[in-house]
Parts: C-alpha cells; sequence; structure tokens
C-alpha cells in the first residue's frame, strides 16, 4: 500500500504544483484586461500565458489529479496492492515529460494557440507532441484502471465491484473514448500540417473533432467530485448512501451521453446545418439527468446523516451535519456553485439563447464556476481527505483548510458573477485589452475591476492551499514532537450504502455493453458531421504557423 | 424530472422559431484561397447591398486583424442579412444588444440575419482568438433612419470610421 501512496502523492503534487503558477497567471490575465495598470503590459504574453494558464488547468491539472485519485482509489477501495506499478510509473514518466514539452514551447513563445488549438493556426511540433504524450500516457493509466477491475472481479465472482473502484473505472473509459477526438484531430489534421506533410488544414473538420472532446472532458475533470460525492461524503457526514445501484446509474449515464453531446460547442458555427446541431441539444439535455439524479441521492444520504446526528425537523438536519470538516463543507459549497453554474449551462446548451452569450464572458464565467468552482473545490477536499492517509500524517490544519475553501468559494463567486453580466452586455472573451473609451465597451469596466478582486481572493487561496499541503506532507514531524502521542489516522473507508448490494446486474457490475452504447450514439451523432467534411468542395485553409513575435 | 426536461427542450424550440435567433447553420462552402479573385466576396462587392424585396445584405471579410470594410451603414427596422467568410484563421463577430453573434471558419460562409430596432452605432469586435493582433479587430456598424439610407442596386455603401 506504501507504494500506491507515492505513486499517488507524485501524481498530486504535479497537480497542484502547476496549478499555483496557473493561477498567477490567471489573475494577472485579469488585471491586464482591466482598465486597471497592469506589470508587465503586453498583448503578446497575454495570449501565450492564457495558452498557458488554459493547457494546465484543462489537461495537466486534471489529467494528473484523476490519475492520482485513480490509484488512490484503486488500491483502498480494493484493499490489496495496484497491478502494474511499474506500467504505472512509465505512464507517469511520459506524461510529465509530455507536460513540460508543452510548457516550455509556450513559455518560449512558440505555441500561442490557447489549449484549444484552433488550427489553422499552428503552433510548434512540440507543443502538439506535448500534449500527444501526455494524452497518450495517460492511456496507461486508463488501460491499468480497467485491467484491475478485471483482475479483481476475476478473482470475485458474482461480487459486485465496489462503488469507487466502478466510478473511476467509468471515468476511465469515459476519458479514453473523450480522447479520441484530440487524438484524431493531432493526428489526422494537424500534426501533418506541423511536420510539413500538408500545406493547408481543415478548419471544420478540426473544430469538429475537437468538440467530440471539448465536452466529455468536462464529464472526465467532474468525475473525481462525484465519485467524492457518493463514496466519501456519506462516511464524513456519519450517514450511508442512499442508493448504491442508483449511483452505478448515473455514472454509467455519464458515461454514455457525455460523448454525443459536443457540438453545442459549434452551433455558432457555419460548417454545420440545424439538423445535427439539434439533436445534439436534445442528447445535451439528457445531460442533466444524471445531475439531477444526484442532486436526489446525495440529499437523501445527507438527510440520513443529519437525522442520525440528532437533526430535527424539515431542515433541522442540515444543521447537524459535520460541517467543520473540509469534505463536508467543500461539498456544500460546490452544489452552490453546481446550482448556480448549471443554469448558465442551460443557456449554453439551447441552440436558440445561445445566440446571446456564446464566446462572449459568459462562457468564460461559465466554465471558470463549474470546473474551477464546483470540480477544482472537490479536488482540494479530496486531497484533504486523503493527505493524511497518503503521508502518515496529519492534516494541518483543518482550520485554515476551512479558510481556504471559503476563500476559493467567495473569490469565484466575485469572480465570475461580474463575468456573467459583462458577458450578456457583449464582452468578447480571450480578448488582451480593452480600449475602454469605446461607449458599449465602458459600461463593462466596473464589472471588470470588480472580477478583479476574486481574482486577488483565489490567488491567496491557491497559496494557502499548497501551503496547507506543504505542511501537513513535510513539516508535520517537527510539530509532531510537540505532541507526545499522535492521534492515529483512521484508514480511507468508503461510504455503505443503506441496503449494501449482495448481487448487482453485469449491466451494472461493468460496461462490455455501455461501451458498445456509446460507440452507437457517437456514430449516430458524429457520423454524419465528421464525414460531410471529405465530400464538401474544396475549403481548407493555408496553416498559419504562429512564431515567437 | 422527464417533464422538467421536456418543458426546457420545449422553450429552446419556441425561442429558437418565434424569436428568431437563427444561428448560421447554411453549411456553405467557399474556397479561401481564391475567394479574393472574384465572386461574392471580391472586394467591389463587400459593404452593404440593397436586395430587390427591400432587405440588405451586408458582405464582410474578416482577416488577420480587421474586417474588411471595417465599417457599414445599415437601414433601422430593415431585414439585414449578415454574410461574412475568412481568408485566413477562425474568426468570429458579436453585435452586442442583437441576436448577432457568429463564428467565421475559413472555408465557409456564415449567414446571419437580424433587424435592428434603434438607431446609433454598434461595435462589432472579433470575438474568436486569431492571433496576436485579435485585440485589434474591432469594426463598427452604423445604423442610420430607414428614410436616409440609400444604395443603389448595383452599388455598396460602406461608412468612414470615425
Amino acid at each position: 500500500m506504501f507504494r500506491a501512496n507515492r505513486l499517488a502523492l507524485a501524481h498530486y503534487w504535479v497537480a497542484f504544483g502547476l496549478f499555483l503558477p496557473a493561477v498567477v497567471l490567471g489573475a494577472w490575465q485579469m488585471l491586464m484586461r482591466s482598465p486597471l495598470p497592469a506589470p508587465l503590459d503586453d498583448s503578446n504574453l497575454y495570449y501565450a500565458s492564457v495558452t498557458l494558464h488554459g493547457t494546465v488547468m484543462a489537461y495537466v491539472l486534471t489529467t494528473f489529479f484523476v490519475m492520482g485519485f485513480g490509484y488512490a482509489v484503486t488500491a483502498s477501495s480494493l484493499g490489496r496492492p495496484i497491478r502494474g506499478m511499474r506500467a504505472a510509473w512509465i505512464g507517469f514518466g511520459i506524461c510529465l515529460v509530455g507536460t513540460l514539452m508543452a510548457a516550455a514551447t509556450i513559455i518560449a513563445g512558440h505555441a500561442t494557440v490557447l489549449y484549444t488549438f484552433y488550427p489553422p493556426l499552428l503552433a510548434s511540433t512540440w507543443f502538439y507532441g506535448g500534449v500527444f504524450l501526455l494524452v497518450g500516457g495517460s492511456m496507461i493509466w486508463v488501460v491499468l484502471m480497467i485491467v484491475n477491475m478485471s483482475l479483481w472481479k476475476r478473482e470475485h465472482p458474482g461480487a459486485p465491484v465496489p462503488l469507487a473502484m466502478f466510478a473511476i473505472t467509468a471515468t476511465a473509459c469515459l476519458w479514453a473514448w473523450t480522447a479520441s477526438g484530440v487524438a484524431v484531430e493531432l493526428l489526422g489534421v494537424i500534426l501533418p500540417a506541423a511536420l510539413g506533410m500538408t500545406r493547408q488544414i481543415d478548419a471544420g473538420l478540426a473544430r469538429t473533432l475537437f468538440s467530440v472532446t471539448l465536452h466529455a472532458i468536462v464529464y472526465f475533470w467532474l468525475m473525481p467530485a462525484y465519485i467524492a460525492f457518493y463514496a466519501l461524503l456519506p462516511q464524513v457526514a456519519g450517514g450511508r448512501l442512499y442508493s448504491d445501484k442508483m449511483a452505478r446509474l448515473v455514472f454509467i449515464m455519464f458515461l454514455v451521453f457525455s460523448l454525443p453531446v459536443g457540438m453545442h460547442h459549434l452551433f455558432a458555427d457555419p460548417e454545420h446545418g440545424v439538423g445535427f446541431k439539434f439533436l445534439q441539444t436534445v442528447f445535451t439535455f439528457f445531460v442533466v439527468l444524471p445531475t439531477l439524479l444526484t442532486v436526489f441521492t446525495i440529499c437523501a444520504s445527507l438527510e440520513i446523516a443529519g437525522r442520525a446526528r440528532g437533526g430535527r425537523g424539515v431542515f433541522g438536519w442540515i444543521g447537524a451535519l459535520p460541517w467543520r470538516e473540509p469534505m463536508m463543507l467543500a461539498s456544500g459549497l460546490s452544489f452552490l456553485m453546481l446550482g448556480l453554474g448549471g443554469f448558465g449551462g442551460l443557456i449554453n446548451m439551447s441552440y436558440a439563447m445561445n445566440s446571446m452569450i456564446h464566446n462572449t464572458s459568459w462562457v468564460t464565467a461559465h466554465f471558470h464556476l463549474i470546473f474551477g468552482g464546483t470540480v477544482v473545490i472537490m479536488y482540494f477536499a479530496i486531497a484533504y481527505e486523503m493527505w493524511p492517509r497518503l503521508t502518515g500524517r496529519p492534516l494541518r490544519s483543518k482550520t485554515l483548510a476551512r479558510w481556504q475553501l471559503w476563500l476559493w468559494f467567495w473569490g469565484m463567486l466575485i469572480t465570475t458573477i461580474p463575468w456573467h453580466i459583462a458577458g450578456l452586455l457583449g464582452q468578447p472573451r480571450r480578448v488582451a485589452n480593452f480600449d475602454y473609451r469605446i461607449p458599449q465597451v465602458a459600461r463593462t469596466a466596473a464589472l471588470v475591476d470588480v472580477s478583479v478582486v476574486g481574482g486577488v481572493m483565489l490567488l491567496v487561496s491557491a497559496v494557502l492551499l499548497i501551503f496547507i499541503l506543504v505542511r501537513s506532507h513535510f513539516a508535520a514531524r517537527s510539530e509532531a514532537r510537540r505532541e507526545p502521542v499522535p492521534a492515529p489516522i483512521p484508514a480511507l473507508h468508503y461510504a455503505l450504502a443503506v441496503y449494501p448490494p449482495q448481487r448487482v446486474p453485469a449491466a451494472l457490475n461493468g460496461f462490455a455493453v455501455w461501451n458498445v452504447v456509446v460507440l452507437v450514439l457517437v456514430v449516430a451523432a458524429y457520423g454524419y458531421p465528421i464525414g460531410q467534411f471529405f465530400f464538401l468542395k474544396p475549403h481548407s485553409a493555408p496553416a498559419y504557423p504562429v512564431t515567437r513575435p | 424530472m422527464l417533464a422538467l426536461l421536456a418543458v426546457m427542450l420545449g422553450v429552446v424550440v419556441v425561442s429558437g422559431v418565434a424569436q428568431a435567433l437563427h444561428p448560421p447553420s447554411n453549411v456553405e462552402t467557399i474556397d479561401p484561397l481564391t475567394l479574393h479573385l472574384g465572386g461574392e466576396f471580391v472586394e467591389s462587392n463587400l459593404g452593404t447591398a440593397q436586395e430587390a424585396d427591400g432587405s440588405v445584405t451586408v458582405r464582410l471579410i474578416a482577416e488577420q486583424f480587421g474586417f474588411v470594410p471595417n465599417c457599414v451603414t445599415v437601414p433601422e427596422g430593415t431585414l439585414v442579412r449578415f454574410r461574412v467568410t475568412s481568408p485566413d484563421v477562425i474568426h468570429g463577430l458579436i453585435l452586442a444588444d442583437t441576436n448577432v453573434n457568429t463564428m467565421v471558419v475559413p472555408g465557409f460562409v456564415a449567414e446571419v440575419r437580424t433587424r435592428f430596432g434603434a438607431v446609433g452605432d454598434y461595435t462589432m469586435p472579433c470575438h474568436e482568438f486569431c492571433g496576436v493582433g485579435h485585440q485589434g479587430m474591432w469594426a463598427r456598424v452604423t445604423v442610420i433612419p430607414k428614410d436616409q439610407f440609400s444604395a443603389p442596386p448595383l452599388a455598396r455603401t460602406r461608412c468612414v470610421p470615425r
């Protein structure tokens, strides 16, 4: 188990180690685009910074965190060492090399294409190669998750796979499907141009392939948060999970419905007709289902916990919950942000209403609230929950952790609420600086100023996070000396269901059939939209290499 | 819960049909290598054109890092059809306070329609990252009273940027 702990910690440290500088960049970017004076006022630096911020947050923080979480869950939920440790470390190494390659290329100024690439803009091959290694290396993790679950099932015939393991394997399957879009885009469209084998790029095809990845990846980011809601939170709250089968169904629904919905990012694109845009709008609505089921199941589980702790009355059980626990507090704040961000998402996914906010600051606000807020605050909570188990030293301290979580919550709200409004006023996103003398721009100035305050709060919170993690991990020995008898750290326990399942149907204990369903849905939703590009009249544009200015 | 989803889907359909929010879904290809040599997007054909049915069509090129032309005049209360394409990379445009919001993808003509309810100046930024000069890519749409707008059937009107 000790070896698995080191593996998980290595992944977590890469994730959080790069997270902090990416937050610093984010705060500086907010200052740049505000009416306030900013240091290093340079638009070239701004776009390179956005590229690095996006690449680190969207690809590096998430992939490394999810992989580390997956290894920790595998070892602790199956209660045995991980099979394939050597392969896991090789995967870690490949991902790390890819990350450093991509980051160095961005810093050198040879990859200012943002994390969404935007071909025909063409960055250095080293950038795409780095991203490809990061994604490719993570496929070793995917295989290891599936192998570990399969071996356990073979050795325990008929027994239900522990829920946490089932859910992380769903995450692995989802990630493999998700990555297929960007992998085909890189291999089929971008790398041939970057290597000089072709001179032209089909921008419409590239955008469509990327859209396969672009929404499903959000659910890949989200899955650890949901696993924490189902498998950790009820235990921390002192209750039980309301329904194990419901939980399995939710993770299956995420796997099935995440893929055929990416075209809602292309509503304002001219290369697709209304038919498939509408079809994917409908599919997108189905993704709401697992989230609504989750809100129900988790509230029911928490009510069980609250009443077991002596809470009475219609709402009394809420106050009886252990809000001083970081996991409990973070989950509550996460749900609040999910509620706010979710309503914004309903507007984004609506074919027509999307016209009001497409590519405005509203969208930036939306995904910062959902990803930066709802999801990342749960990454913090998971780290706080796991740190003592992985390092063998107590968390120092829960009070600081609560401060950090509250700061992150308020910082995120103060950042994103003004952005939502500025977006409705038509402020375009991804612009280095604005001419605030233009009347239509001037009306957003005060909003942007307010959001800078939120950015500073987020920065303080991120510094505090690293301080807590470093202090708990490395400085704990000297602290422990003052306490003659350190309290023993209980092992990580996953929540039991009210009725723990003895047997579950095969469809709720594996993914074979569901992967077939995903394939059918992806072909139905994307077969024609991707295939059409091979029959349309010539429409490719020359590649535009971005070079260091 | 399914009823909830049905209601939300209903809102999408009704808002799309009744409020005339039409994202560009016309799927018209154009060769970005040759569009300047002839056809609809040759330079002399850019700007605002009067159609026989009383509506107007605004043809624009979005390129690194500006719109051609970078200022157009359109009449108030008239159906305005924007047709935009790009010879180089991906761009986009938005007119705040209207339903005009589209990506401009090289290889395709994006068409969006609107009707301006008020006279005045609208700023039109590029809203998709198109390179290091992206922040400077702003154009203007000037809406003038209907009776002051006159474009001979074959001429293309533009305005002088201020």
